[in-house]
């Protein structure tokens, strides 16, 4: 295993422009990458964002007890979909009502509002059929006049979230197949460039593991360089975003530990693709 | 030491390359292949070390069958063979010495022997001095010299070389093929392949002859076959 490091050591020192121009085409390749994930993720962030606005107004007919109302919140809170409900006073509807319409607010006299019950609900369950089922559920309270949900609203986003979704998994695809083409490329480049070599390695005697390894440990070692110098070029590019657009949203730790491991990943996988073919070949 | 049973090799784009080619080669013996261009000599070299595997009959080599060997386990019997070549194959970026020492790591030689066994086998070659040059400071012949050395590392019981001589002139081809009987008296098989006739001459060796990939002359059978029966 040391010999194994020592070649794949030495293969950076011996071919020095061949291995920057592996690491900077495995770089450039996930930047493209990266670049179209920064987009992903500000686009689901701000989606995110927008859905936690989803919320079920439930109207309680006036006159409804005190203990009746209280009951409903505890049993509407049980319901797993259920992130928060809260009571609103008749007086505190119609501050917010003022507060949302602004210029308009005085159209509003004292007393014209209902209570109501709103309800925030969790993530996973802001979909259009959920939103409906559970205002379904609160709608067989006898004392509940009206629920509403803006239903066309929460379609709509619904429907941007979906295409939002497909987009980015067909995108992200086939970003990730061009980088792995592009790098197992630049792999092949390497190793065909060292093809004397292994063939001088087998007539010696070295088995096929032995011949691989050192060209494992270049291609994950390209490939976490790669990611690395990637990550710092999204990083930069997001920087440069932020200053001249508008600030964006960056990968977290562990996003981006992932893609430099991915990067890795690839430069393994790749270099195993192509001498491994190389090796069934001569 | 190596058996050939009626062995034939076709490949798929340039077809026949040996038909029905039997002979044996005993320990301690020194063969030479000859014949012109496109006999078979390389092919038959190559079924030796098992970079080819023959489309028909049969190849043993130290007891291996190329019939019953396992891909895994060709590189086990390649250790026991040394292999040189016309182009000499050396790695161009590393010393003399680093060449020698390349073919024990990779078969796994304990690193403390590394050093005192390569030193022992350029001084076997004649290059001790030139331990520490780079290939393409050397001359052909000293180039061979080095690609000998680094054949013998794994003690190989069989040497094989393939035009060995080729790029060399008059007096470093003397020099390599002197070296290389020398490594045979020391008990290692050699197959030589040339189309140099003067240096078979010379030699007083076995030798087979081959051509369109068939044995036409065979300087052992030849030797036991009594006059009457050959003929006039």
């Amino acid at each position: 295993m040391r010999l194994a490091w020592r070649e794949a050591l030495l293969a950076f020192r011996r071919a020095p422009m061949l291995s920057a121009l592996s690491v900077t085409t495995i770089a450039f390749s996930l930047f493209a990458f990266g670049l179209f994930g920064l987009v992903a993720l500000n686009i689901r962030q701000a989606l995110a964002q927008v859905e936690e606005r989803v919320e079920i107004r439930a109207f309680i007919i006036d006159g409804t007890s005190i203990e009746a109302t209280t009951a409903a919140l505890g049993d509407l809170a049980a319901f797993p979909e259920v992130a928060s409900v809260r009571f609103v006073t008749p007086e505190e509807a119609l501050a917010r009502a003022r507060r949302e319409l602004g210029e308009f607010s005085d159209v509003f006299e004292a007393g014209i509002l209902p209570a109501s019950l709103d309800l925030r609900l969790k993530a996973g369950f802001r979909d259009p059929a959920t939103v409906r089922a559970v205002a379904e559920r609160i709608r067989t309270y006898e004392f509940i006049d009206d629920v509403r949900f803006g239903e066309e609203w929460v379609q709509k986003l619904h429907r941007i979230r979906n295409i939002a979704t497909f987009a980015g998994t067909a995108l992200g695809l086939a970003f990730a197949a061009v980088a792995v083409i592009i790098i197992g490329s630049t792999i092949r480049m390497a190793v065909l460039a060292r093809a004397r070599e292994i063939s001088i390695m087998r007539l010696v005697g070295a088995t096929d593991g032995f011949v691989r390894s050192p060209f494992l440990i270049e291609g994950a070692l390209k490939g976490l360089l790669g990611g690395l110098l990637a990550l710092f070029l999204t990083w930069a590019a997001s920087e440069i975003i932020g200053k001249v657009v508008f600030s964006a949203a960056f990968f977290d730790a562990r996003l981006a530990a992932t893609g430099v491991m991915a990067g890795a990943f690839i430069g393994l996988l790749g270099s195993a693709v192509s001498v491994g073919r190389h090796l069934r070949a001569v | 030491m190596i058996r050939f049973t009626r062995v034939s090799k076709e490949f798929p784009k340039t077809g026949l390359a040996l038909k029905n080619v039997t002979f044996h080669v005993g320990k301690g013996e020194f063969l030479f292949l000859t014949g012109p261009s496109g006999a078979g000599k390389s092919t038959i070299l190559k079924l030796i070390f098992l970079e080819e595997r023959p489309t028909g009959g049969e190849v043993k080599v130290s007891g291996v069958s190329s019939a019953t060997i396992r891909g895994r386990d060709v590189p086990r019997l390649r250790r026991k063979l040394g292999v040189v070549f016309q182009d000499f194959r050396l790695l161009e970026d590393r010393t003399v010495e680093a060449n020698v020492a390349f073919a024990l790591e990779v078969t796994g030689a304990r690193p403390s022997a590394i050093g005192p066994k390569v030193s022992r086998l350029l001084t076997q070659v004649g290059l001790s001095a030139k331990a520490t040059a780079m290939p393409r400071e050397l001359s052909g012949g000293e180039q061979q010299r080095v690609a000998i050395a680094r054949a013998l590392a794994n003690d190989p019981v069989v040497l094989i070389a393939d035009e060995p001589t080729g790029n060399l002139d008059e007096r470093a081809t003397r020099g390599i093929v002197q070296l290389l009987r020398d490594i045979n008296a020391a008990g290692t098989s050699v197959v030589m392949a040339t189309h140099d006739l003067e240096l078979i001459r010379r030699a007083e060796c076995r030798t087979i002859e081959l051509n369109h990939g068939q044995v036409v002359f065979d300087s052992a059978e030849a030797a036991a076959t009594p006059r009457a029966e050959r003929g006039p």
